[in-house]
């Protein structure tokens, strides 16, 4: 059994995490970010804030979202068990909404205004202008230009939400081009901005405060697991991009016998060097604001990343994933695109549900487990979101003309 | 002795005169050209900087505006590396070995070398100083004391929302002189209040012992005079690297000098060294 790391005292009030996390920012961010972690040690525990935390959860994200039992998929694999928990059901059609209410009724606390967000897939940016639309907040998304040639419709969502999508014209153009863009308007403009990390990395208080936010995930399917199950599964498994999928769901099993897997995007292959599977191939660095395990090369500079799927495209990593692969409470994998996308095919066709490219990771890695657990194990994954945005990628690889 | 330091301490020993407020000039090393940094330093130099910043290239240098963001990348599609940085630097100092050079950068190419093997090398070249953007005192204990074991000063940054505490504690830990962001933003913008910027570094001044520098934002000669006057330094980054543009152009090498000039004699004016109390 992987040892339990004593997550309670983590991360310290530096927001580190072992060697991992911290507050690596230039001076100008150093009071943004206490103000930030001021407001948020202040609401985390309000009962008011909560309250209407749970009641937006509820009534205008869906929560709880079910776990279902992909039974004519797992009967096909012909292993274990596959449950699902179908963060793809939830308004706007991921798990990002989770973390993006719970900010957006932060900044209200603060007094902020205006909001911006970086984004890759666009799960988060939808997710960022949907609860800015909500709440009668300036949204700006900050977008790499590759990224919205990609994910077109999701970028079209954002304007008719009323955000405004800013494209990203330097480096890579992808998602971490976006995060520096993102944080110059931020830093710019912080007396009345917000600005919605869309996952636990960068610097802290974002690495726990967006972990609290997605834990709901865990929470929800542990009890789910035993009321349906009558057990607690024996691995949990979720994609890893930035890792805040993940983080939820794992947090909810931290302290129990349950294997944790996170999966990262292997691209065309690790061996190829063309993929972002920063815990699987990465090395130690300090990149927007936290140490944690990236992909750079010889001279330090962070690299370009390869990913089928948008949102697992991003050259770093949460840092309490860094924490946890070292502590070894958890476990980390890489899928290529093309077994990504095989699995994306196949949950299609036999469950009647379209998972997100970046979900397909973690249903790939799940589908190698069942066979090789066999029948009477029971294996719980993240659907961490829908594959709808995806649909024009698919359509693509697959050499069909829309 | 460190070379910023008797700089700067030559400069408060001449007092209250012309020349006294001291000219940082920044450029990234490797833009417009690799082949082209080690001359235009020379030409700052010529020009009136008292002290040069060299930018080692990062691929992500999320302090920095577009100007400087968009040198990186052509430096780094030049191929520049750190090793490329201290090569320079070395032929640098074939020609100068009295004017003091800081080298500006990221933490991670640095912790990627070693922060101690980085401070050997950036030793070894003739820096004087280091400073990194993204490594505030809390977390550079490491690199500090690698700095400190060569003799290197650390420069750190403060900016409008450092409270008086945190001043105190980056005066504690910085050496050389300490660098006031004039503005809440990054380098190059354009959102300064020149009032504000004065009172704070002459408030900052107070609480500490080192020169006070002040830099983000400064644009022109004009602009350059009304921040100096709460200032020991003033840093002009973006505005040179946009002279410099990007086609490797010798005249605006020349522009880019002429900017130096400008802003030299700015300062040095009698009206305006008349009525500075720097230094």
């Amino acid at each position: 059994m992987a040892k339990r790391p004593d997550t309670a005292s983590l991360p310290d009030a530096r927001g580190h995490f072992g060697p991992w996390g911290g507050t690596f920012v230039a001076e100008t961010l150093v009071g943004p970010l206490e103000e930030l972690r001021d407001a948020w040690e202040r609401y985390r525990m309000d009962p008011e804030f909560v309250q209407e935390l749970e009641s937006d959860l509820k009534h205008f994200v869906g929560r709880p979202s079910p776990v279902y039992f992909a039974q004519r998929w797992s009967r096909k694999i012909g292993g274990a068990d596959i449950w699902l928990k179908r963060e793809d059901l939830n308004h706007t059609g991921a798990h990002k909404i989770n973390n993006t209410v719970g900010q957006a009724l932060l900044a209200r606390r603060m007094g902020k205004g205006r909001v911006i967000a970086e984004t890759g897939a666009g799960q988060h940016g939808v997710a960022s202008a949907t609860v800015a639309a909500r709440f009668g907040l300036d949204c700006v998304v900050y977008m790499g230009r590759v990224d919205m040639v990609r994910q077109a419709i999701n970028v079209y969502r954002m304007r008719l939400l009323g955000a405004e999508v800013i494209p990203v014209e330097s480096g890579s153009k992808t998602l971490k081009d976006a995060l520096n863009e993102a944080l110059r308007d931020w830093v710019s403009n912080v007396h009345d901005t917000f600005y919605i990390i869309g996952t636990v990395a960068g610097p802290h208080p974002y690495p726990v405060m967006v972990r609290e936010f997605q834990a709901v995930i865990g929470r929800e399917a542990r009890a789910q697991m035993i009321e349906q199950t009558g057990r607690l599964p024996d691995v949990a498994v979720a994609c890893v991009g930035g890792g805040s999928n993940a983080i939820g769901l794992f947090h909810g099993f931290l302290d129990d016998d349950v294997k944790l897997v996170g999966v990262e995007a292997a691209g065309a292959g690790l061996e190829t060097g063309e993929h972002a599977a920063s815990l699987c191939a990465g090395q130690p660095g300090v990149l927007h604001g936290s140490r944690s395990y990236l992909l750079s090369d010889a001279d330090g500079q962070i690299s370009e990343t390869h990913s089928v799927s948008a949102g697992l495209d991003y050259p770093g990593v949460g840092p309490e994933h860094a924490w946890l692969k070292d502590s070894g409470r958890a476990e980390y994998v890489a899928v290529t695109d093309d077994d990504a996308l095989a699995a994306f095919h196949e949950l299609t066709v036999t469950e009647g549900i379209m998972p997100a490219l970046e979900s397909s990771h973690a249903l790939a890695y799940a589908r190698t487990l069942a066979r090789d657990m066999g029948p009477g194990a029971v294996i719980l994954v993240n659907l961490s979101g829908r594959g709808d945005k995806d649909v024009q990628t698919v359509a693509d690889i697959d050499g069909v003309a829309l | 002795m460190n070379r910023i330091v008797t700089r700067l301490d030559a400069l408060r020993a001449a007092g209250k005169k012309a020349g006294t407020t001291a000219i940082v000039a920044y450029v990234t090393a490797g833009h417009p050209h690799p082949d082209m940094t080690v001359g235009i330093m020379h030409e700052l130099v010529a020009a009136g900087a008292d002290l040069l910043e060299l930018g080692v290239p990062f691929s992500d240098p999320m302090a920095d505006g577009p100007v400087i963001q968009r040198a990186c990348e052509t430096a780094l599609g030049h191929g520049v590396s750190s090793g490329t940085v201290f090569k320079m630097l070395r032929r640098f100092r074939e020609r100068d070995v009295t004017t003091p050079v800081i080298l500006m950068g990221y933490l991670n190419p640095i912790e990627t070398m070693g922060t101690g093997a980085f401070a050997a090398r950036a030793a070894e070249a003739g820096a004087d100083g280091v400073l990194v953007v993204d490594c505030p005192p809390e977390e550079s204990g490491e690199l500090n004391a690698a700095l400190k074991a060569k003799e290197l000063c650390q420069i750190y940054l403060l900016s409008p929302t450092t409270t008086d505490d945190r001043v105190r504690l980056i005066a504690g830990q910085g050496s050389g002189f300490l660098y006031y962001v004039a503005l809440t933003g990054v380098t190059g913008a354009d959102s300064l209040i020149p009032d504000t910027v004065v009172a704070r570094v002459q408030q900052i001044r107070g609480m500490t012992d080192l020169p006070v520098g002040v830099g983000f934002g400064i644009k022109d000669a004009e602009s350059a005079v009304v921040l100096a006057a709460g200032a020991d330094l003033i840093i002009v980054g973006s505005a040179l690297v946009a002279r410099l543009g990007e086609r490797g152009d010798p005249e605006a090498v020349k522009a880019a000098a002429a900017l130096v000039s400008e802003i030299r004699a700015g300062l040095d004016a009698p009206s305006v060294a008349g009525e500075r109390g720097v230094l």
